[in-house]
C-alpha cells in the first residue's frame, strides 16, 4: 500500500474524485497552475484541465459565493481558502447563505460544498496565519466542521465531505501535513514514513463524517482530542504513565457524542485538549455534554488544555502551543482528584 | 498653516428635502431612440459611453421608436401589462394585510413593475434570476399561484417555506426564481457561480440577478462582477436604481459621481443604463445581455433606472425624508401608465378593457387573500412545528433529533 503525507492524501482524493466525478470542481487562490501554497492541489490542473482546477481572484467572499451558486446548480466544488485565518472575509457567505440555503428554501436549494483550509499553529505564522477558528464553525447551524489527524483520514474525510449534501468545512492541520508532531519542538522532525496511519489505500474509500476514532484504548482518563493534538496527546499520555483512552474526534460536527459518552463513562474521567484559545472555544461545548450526559459516572471534574487566550503571539509561540507537559499536569490534576 | 484652504468634509445631500420641491433639474435624459445599439457581438471596448446614456423606447407620443425596439408581439405586450397591473394589486392589498395586523411585514415594488416582469418574460424557463425582495413581478409574469405567496406572507399552514423566512423572501425554485436572503447584495456571487457552472457543464443556462442601487457598495457586488468579468460568466448583473435606500438617497451610493452602469468599466464588462420604467426598453437591453452570455461574450451590468415611489417597506413613511410629491414628478412616469398608453396609441387596448382588467385583477387577489386568511394569517394558523427541525441538514445530526424530542413533537 502506498505511504503518503497528509499533502498527498489529501492531493490524492482530490484526482481521485476529479477523475470519478465531472461534477466536482477545484479551485481557490493560486491552486491551478501552482497547485496552491501548500502544494496540495500539485498537477492537478495539469492532470485534469484547467476547467477542472483553476485560481481565483483574492476575495474568499467570492470564492464561497461562487461555490455556494455553483452548487445550487448542481456541481459539488471544493474550494481552498489559502489560510483559515483568511476566512473572515467569506463568513457572511459561509453563516448566511450557504449553512442556511436549504433550511431557508425549504429544501429547494442547497449548497453541497467542501471548503479545505490549512489552520493551527507551530510553523511561525505569526497570529494571521496560525488561528484555530473551529469554534466559529460549529457554532453555526448548518456547517459541518471535521479535523483529519492524519493521513488516512484525510483521504477519506475528504472524499465523505466532498460527496456530502451539506456544506463541509475541513480544516487540515498544516503542521501535521509532512510528519506527526508531538509538540516536542526541540526534537528533530518526524516523517509520516513508517506511521500506520500513512497507509492510504489507492481509489476511493471513504472515512464517515460523525465517527470519532479510539486512538488508544485505557481505562482510567478519556483524552477528547483533534487535529494535530492527537500527536500531542499520545506524548502526554505517555510521559504522564496514564492508562488513558484517546478519541481522535475527526469531526466536531457532526459529532460522535455516543462514542464520547461511552467512553467517558468507562473510564469516569475526562480531559479535553485543543489548540484554540480557552474561553468560548470547542472544549467548552464537549465539557458541557460530557457533564450533561456522564456527570453521575464522574470520579473528578472534567478538566481542560488549550491554547491561551491571546492572539497568536510569534515569539512565544511555544508558550502558547498547547504541548506535551500542560496535558500531563491536567491529567495528573483529574487522576489526583 | 499653508497657504491652502482648509480641509473640508463632504457629506452629499439630496437636491430636496420635505417641504420642498422636488428637483430632478440635474438629470440628464436621452430622449427615447437616441442611444446607439451596438452589435451584439461587438467589443466591449467600442461602447463605453453606453454607461453615460439611456436605452430609451417609448416616446412621448407612446410610441417605439429607435434601434433598440424590439418589436415584440401585442400578446406579449398585454401579458407584460396584466403581470404588472396584478403585481401592483397585490402590492396594494398586502400592504394593507399589514396594517390590519395580518402579517409582520411587506415590502412593495410600486414604479419598478416592468424590471421584473419584461425580464421574466424575455429568459427562459430554465434560467435562473437570483431575485431582491422588490422582484415579485418575476413569479407574477409566470403565473405563480397567488395563493402560495399569500400563504408565506401570513407564514401559515400553506408557506410553502413552511414558516421560515420573513414574508416577501420567496424561493420558487420551479419559477426560475433562487431563494431570497436578507443579507444584501450576498447573492449576487451565486448567480455567477450558478452561471459558471452551467458554462462548465455546456448547458445553455444563464443567469440574473438583482440588487438595489444601495447595495452596489457591498463588497459582495464588486467581487461578484469580478468572477463573472474573469472567468465570461453568462449572467446578467442588474442593479435597479430606484434613487432611494430605505430613507439614503442615491448620492450615498455614489450616484452623484458616476453612473451605477459606469461601475462596469473598470471590469471591462458592458454597462448598459436602461430607462427602467419602460417595459420595451427593459425587455430589449435584457435581450441584447442574454444574447452575449449564450454566445459565450460573457457578463453585462444592467443599470435598470426607476424610482421607488412607494416607501421602502411597511416600516418607514418615505414622507419623512423627501418630498411627498416627489414620486410624481420623476420624469421617467410610471411603468404601467406607459404600457398601456402605448397599447392604445398601438389600438391594441381602451380605458374600458383597462378598467375591466383592473377589476378583474383585484377580485383575483381578493380571491387569494380571503383563501390564505381561511388557512390563517400570522401567529392564528402555522405549519407543522415538527419540520421546524427539517433541513438544517440533508439528513438530521442527533441534535436535531434529541431537541425535537424534547420539544414533545
Ligand atoms: C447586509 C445588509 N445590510 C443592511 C441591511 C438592511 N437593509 C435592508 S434593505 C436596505 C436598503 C437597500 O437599498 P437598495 O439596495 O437601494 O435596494 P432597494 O430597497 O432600494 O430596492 C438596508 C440597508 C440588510 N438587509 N443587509
Amino acid at each position: 500500500m502506498p505511504v503518503m503525507n497528509m499533502v498527498q492524501a489529501l492531493n490524492n482524493a482530490l484526482d481521485e474524485k476529479l477523475g470519478a466525478d465531472p461534477d466536482v470542481l477545484i479551485f481557490g487562490e493560486d491552486v491551478g497552475y501552482f497547485g496552491g501554497v501548500f502544494r496540495v492541489t500539485d498537477g492537478l490542473q495539469a492532470k485534469h484541465g484547467l476547467t477542472r482546477c483553476f485560481d481565483t481572484p483574492i476575495a474568499e467572499g467570492g470564492i464561497i459565493a461562487t461555490a455556494i451558486g455553483m452548487g445550487a446548480y448542481g456541481l459539488r466544488p471544493v474550494v481552498e481558502i489559502q489560510f483559515a485565518d483568511y476566512i473572515l472575509p467569506a463568513f457572511d457567505q459561509l453563516v448566511s447563505e450557504a449553512a442556511r440555503l436549504r433550511y431557508r428554501s425549504n429544501g429547494e436549494f442547497w449548497a453541497p460544498l467542501t471548503v479545505r483550509t490549512p489552520y493551527g499553529g507551530g510553523i511561525f505564522g505569526g497570529q494571521t496565519h496560525s488561528q484555530s477558528p473551529e469554534a466559529i464553525f460549529t457554532h453555526v447551524v448548518g456547517l459541518k466542521t471535521v479535523v483529519p489527524s492524519n493521513p488516512y483520514d484525510a483521504k477519506g474525510l475528504l472524499i465523505a465531505a466532498i460527496e456530502d449534501d451539506d456544506p463541509v468545512i475541513i480544516l487540515e492541520p498544516k503542521r501535521i501535513y509532512n510528519g506527526p508532531f508531538d509538540g516536542h519542538h526541540d526534537r528533530p522532525l518526524k516523517t509520516w514514513a513508517g506511521h500506520p496511519m500513512a497507509e492510504v489505500p489507492e481509489g476511493l474509500y471513504r472515512v464517515p463524517l460523525g465517527k470519532a476514532a479510539v486512538v488508544r484504548e485505557g481505562r482510567d482518563v478519556t483524552v477528547l482530542a483533534y487535529g494535530t493534538m492527537v500527536h500531542v496527546a499520545l506524548a502526554g499520555i505517555e510521559e504522564a504513565g496514564v492508562d488513558a483512552e484517546l478519541l481522535d474526534l475527526r469531526s466536531l460536527v457532526p459529532l460522535d457524542i455516543d462514542a464520547i459518552v461511552a467512553s467517558v463513562r468507562k473510564t469516569g474521567r475526562c480531559v479535553v485538549l485543543h489548540e484554540a484559545s480557552r474561553f468560548g472555544g470547542f472544549g467548552g461545548e464537549l465539557l458541557a455534554l460530557v457533564q450533561e450526559r456522564c456527570f453521575d459516572h464522574l470520579k473528578a471534574p472534567i478538566d481542560r488544555v488549550a491554547g491561551w487566550d491571546t492572539p497568536y503571539p510569534h515569539a512565544f509561540e511555544w508558550d502558547y502551543f498547547p504541548g506535551p507537559a500542560r496535558l500531563m499536569a491536567a491529567l495528573r490534576r483529574v487522576m489526583e482528584y | 498653516m499653508d497657504n491652502q484652504p482648509r480641509l473640508t468634509l463632504h457629506i452629499p445631500e439630496p437636491p430636496a428635502r420635505p417641504g420642498d420641491h422636488p428637483d430632478f433639474g440635474g438629470m440628464k435624459l436621452p430622449k427615447a431612440g437616441e442611444t446607439m445599439r451596438p452589435d451584439v457581438d461587438a467589443a466591449e471596448p467600442t461602447m463605453r459611453d453606453m454607461p453615460f446614456g439611456m436605452i430609451r423606447v417609448l416616446d412621448d407620443g407612446h410610441r417605439a421608436v429607435g434601434p433598440w425596439d424590439p418589436h415584440l408581439d401585442v400578446d406579449v405586450l398585454h401579458r407584460g401589462l396584466r403581470a404588472m397591473m396584478l403585481t401592483r394589486a397585490f402590492d396594494d392589498r398586502l400592504f394593507r394585510a399589514h396594517r390590519q395586523g395580518k402579517t409582520s411585514f411587506y415590502m412593495k415594488s410600486t414604479g419598478e413593475e416592468a424590471i421584473a416582469v419584461a425580464q421574466s418574460l424575455m429568459l427562459g424557463a430554465r434560467d435562473m434570476c437570483f431575485p431582491t425582495y422588490r422582484v415579485v413581478g418575476w413569479l407574477m409574469a409566470r403565473n405563480y399561484p397567488l395563493l402560495d405567496l399569500v400563504n408565506q406572507i401570513f407564514s401559515n399552514a400553506g408557506d410553502p417555506l413552511r414558516g421560515r423566512q420573513l414574508p416577501i423572501l420567496y424561493s420558487a425554485r420551479d419559477y426560475g426564481f433562487y431563494s431570497i436572503s436578507g443579507n444584501l447584495g450576498s447573492r449576487f456571487g451565486h448567480a455567477v457561480g450558478w452561471a459558471m457552472a452551467s458554462a462548465y457543464k455546456g448547458d445553455d443556462r444563464i443567469a440574473l440577478a438583482y440588487v438595489g442601487e444601495g447595495t452596489t457598495a457591498e463588497g459582495g457586488f464588486h467581487e461578484a462582477i469580478t468572477f463573472a468579468s474573469v472567468y465570461r460568466a453568462p449572467v446578467i448583473l442588474c442593479v435597479t436604481n430606484n434613487q432611494w435606500a430605505i430613507s439614503s438617497f442615491s448620492g450615498i451610493a455614489g450616484a452623484n459621481e458616476t453612473t451605477f452602469a459606469a461601475k462596469a468599466l473598470a471590469y471591462g464588462i458592458p454597462g448598459l443604463r436602461v430607462d427602467g420604467n419602460d417595459f420595451l426598453a427593459v425587455w430589449a437591453a435584457t435581450q441584447w445581455a442574454a444574447q452575449r452570455a449564450r454566445l459565450n461574450l460573457g457578463a453585462t451590468l444592467i443599470e435598470l433606472f426607476t424610482y421607488r415611489a412607494a416607501g421602502h417597506s411597511t416600516a418607514d413613511d418615505p414622507a419623512k425624508y423627501r418630498p411627498a410629491d416627489e414620486a410624481r414628478q420623476w420624469p421617467l412616469g410610471d411603468p404601467i401608465d406607459r404600457l398601456r398608453d402605448h397599447l392604445i396609441a398601438l389600438g391594441e387596448w381602451d380605458e374600458e378593457r383597462h378598467a375591466a382588467l383592473q377589476s378583474a385583477l383585484d377580485e383575483e387577489v381578493r380571491a387569494a387573500v380571503r383563501a390564505g386568511e381561511a388557512i390563517g394569517t400570522l401567529g392564528k394558523s402555522k405549519p407543522d412545528l415538527a419540520s421546524m427541525f427539517e433541513d438544517v441538514f440533508k439528513d438530521p445530526d442527533w441534535r436535531v433529533l434529541e431537541q425535537r424530542r424534547e420539544m414533545g413533537v
